[in-house]
């Protein structure tokens, strides 16, 4: 009905990778913060994982729309 | 726990962000919804892989998430029996053998299908109790998220019910079944992605799987007052030779029929919370692989939340590790509380929020699910039926029951909300009334698989099979309790005629009585009594009167039937490595 879901869902993990991927560049530096998660910069790799599965929905839901339209 | 735990402003961005989304969807839906069919049925237009999704979303509540991981620290491995043995067999069944009766039969309901099938009162009966039990457990879930972030997070218990409340309100008003079925498809992805990095970091933390079955290993032989195997927790049939040799105290024969067939199918395959994603779908053959392609997700949830509630067994005693659970009494944890306790051990400021908002998505899939099945009950089989049947005149009616429907969406958060505070004041009180009424699944498809199957079977036998099960689950519930249970609720409120080891055990056994109960007075009472449905009523709803599905105009991948095989071959794939 009406909508694609592919599309909001691959819009907000987009926005949200982007924000933490971002996060994450800036705190890299900062051992205190990341002591928890064993020194892994958790923030970067699931911010760049979200980047990837957010594009990935939305480029599904552009071609979608593509096959639609023809 | 420690109250050194606080949000960052990055934490909170993440959460408003998918506050956002979640009502967004909601507002785009709004202009689609002109009848009731649009708001309460999702117009039969969703894709299967939405609403199979939608499925698997909508059973993975707060109280699941919760419950399982905390399950995880409790009975290791074995808590994947809900996860295989007890979810893949009756899903694929509900798909093979149950959906083209349902959705065939366009019924708009469970109850409604027992209308059609058998009369008024047996609808009534389920109608009604199926509404009473939806609004318990959606109050009962608000009521231990609110506790949850309250205790932990230091959130008013009020603010953070009336909030998260208001959000699931506005987005079902809005958009009805599509919205609760679209946004349950993105909090599946929330939920995945938010808790995947706890399963990462605490692997890696405690050396991967081979780790985690080594340090295992003097825990679990060291627990008092039982002599469990070293690897009891990392396996799931190896020890259930015997009840006592492990944890949930059943043996692999109770297992396999109280758990894998009566609770079991008589939740999959009845339950309209988890029947009316599949009936949304847009085709007989997307409603028939609606189960099948949410039964993939489901089977994997396992790593996704009991792994980790595995690990925390190991972190709560391991020296040095900071990991600690609040206590009921000295040296008895609270479980519930194992999940966010590894949100907060592993995740920094940003995933953080990340993982809360998983939470929250758990607890609005859940709602929102308890929400829209509670709508369309009230809606075509309380009021239409009962209240104001329909006119005749379409459109007027439409409009009507479109209005019902939504104020039937408000009533439903209201009592819900009610039913939050009652458990927060009767805690124990509530957790019964959810017992006793999750007592009617068991008998329901007992009478709901004999009316499939066998169309000598009648209205009469089975409402009274219905009714008795129902009764004889109360009666065997009053009768037994589980050993140390030191309250009423857990059984034994009539006399004490028997105890079980544990309330596992005595659930699985409830439900095999009432589920037997039911079997055997409805097929003796359809035998003395008249069926007054002629064949020709019967058609599409009973499966010797049916014409059989063809999907052959689908290619060969699409067809239900390789769906099925793929889906029971991974299951003993993963079964026999978790042997």
């Amino acid at each position: 009905m009406g909508i694609d879901i592919k599309f909001p869902i691959g819009l907000m993990f987009f926005i949200l990778g982007l924000i933490l991927t971002i996060f994450g560049l800036f705190t890299n530096s900062d051992a205190g913060l990341y002591h928890r998660s064993l020194g892994i910069n958790i923030n970067l790799w699931s911010g760049t994982g979200m980047l990837v599965f957010g594009s990935l929905m939305l480029w599904l839901a552009w071609r979608s729309r593509k096959t639609k339209s023809k | 726990m420690g109250t050194n735990f606080s949000l960052d402003w990055i934490d909170y961005l993440v959460m408003v962000i998918y506050f956002l989304f979640v009502l967004g969807i909601g507002w785009a839906l709004k202009r689609y919804m002109k009848d009731a069919n649009a708001f309460l049925e999702a117009g039969r237009s969703m894709p299967a892989w939405v609403a199979g999704l939608a499925f698997i979303s909508t059973n993975l509540g707060a109280l699941e998430v919760m419950g399982m991981t905390g399950s995880g620290a409790k009975y290791g491995m074995l808590t994947t029996h809900f996860y295989w043995i007890g979810a893949i067999p009756a899903m694929v069944f509900l798909a093979m053998f149950m959906m083209p009766f349902y959705y065939g039969s366009k019924a708009r309901s469970v109850p409604e299908y027992l209308k059609l099938r058998y009369d008024e009162k047996t609808r009534g009966l389920n109608a009604i109790l199926f509404a009473i039990m939806t609004i318990l457990a959606s109050g009962i879930s608000m009521y231990a998220l609110a506790i949850l972030m309250e205790k932990v997070l230091g959130w008013n218990f009020h603010i953070s019910l009336i909030l998260s409340a208001a959000i699931v309100l506005a987005y079902t008003y809005l958009g009805g079944l599509s919205s609760a079925i679209y946004n349950e498809v993105l909090q599946f992805f929330i939920i995945v992605i938010g808790l995947l990095p706890i399963v990462i970091l605490s692997l890696k933390d405690l050396g991967g799987w081979s780790g985690l079955q080594h340090q295992l290993a003097p825990i679990v032989s060291n627990i008092p007052g039982h002599h469990y195997a070293p690897d009891t927790w990392t396996t799931t049939w190896k020890h259930t030779g015997t009840a006592t040799a492990n944890p949930l105290g059943v043996a692999w024969y109770g297992i396999f029929a109280g758990l894998g067939f009566v609770l079991s199918f008589g939740y999959w395959c009845t339950n309209f919370l988890i029947v009316q994603r599949a009936m949304s779908a847009k085709s007989s053959t997307a409603a028939r692989n609606t189960p099948l392609i949410g039964a993939i997700p489901k089977m994997f949830i396992p790593f996704l939340i009991i792994v980790p509630g595995i690990a925390a067994l190991v972190l709560l005693n391991k020296q040095g590790s900071g990991f600690s659970l609040p206590e009921i009494s000295p040296g008895h944890y609270n479980y519930d509380y194992t999940i966010i306790a590894l949100l907060k051990q592993y995740l920094p400021a940003g995933v953080l929020g990340l993982g809360i908002t998983a939470l929250l998505a758990s607890f609005m899939s859940g709602m929102a699910g308890n929400v829209s099945a509670f709508n369309t009950v009230w809606t075509y089989d309380i009021y239409q039926s009962y209240i104001r049947p329909v006119t005749g005149n379409k459109e007027a009616d439409e409009k009507h029951y479109l209005f019902v429907g939504r104020m039937a969406t408000i009533f439903g958060v209201i009592v819900s909300i009610a039913a939050a505070y009652l458990a927060s004041l009767f805690g124990n009180i509530m957790d019964f009334l959810q017992t006793i009424f999750s007592m009617i699944n068991a008998p329901l498809f007992a009478v709901i698989f004999l009316g499939m199957f066998w169309k000598r079977t009648t209205g009469h036998a089975a409402f009274t099979g219905l009714l008795a099960g129902f009764l004889v689950a109360l009666l065997h519930h009053g009768l037994t309790f589980p050993e140390g249970a030191d309250t009423l609720v857990k059984g034994g409120w009539i006399y004490h005629l028997h105890s079980y080891p544990v309330e596992m055990a005595q659930n699985f056994w409830t439900a095999i009585f009432a589920f037997s109960t039911s079997a055997l007075l409805t097929v003796g009472l359809s035998l003395v009594t008249r069926q007054k449905k002629s064949d020709g009523d019967l058609k599409g709803l009973v499966y010797s009167l049916t014409p059989k599905v063809k999907d052959k105009e689908v290619a060969w991948y699409q067809r239900s039937s390789t769906l099925a095989i793929v889906v029971l071959t991974i299951g003993v794939i993963l079964t026999v490595l978790f042997w």
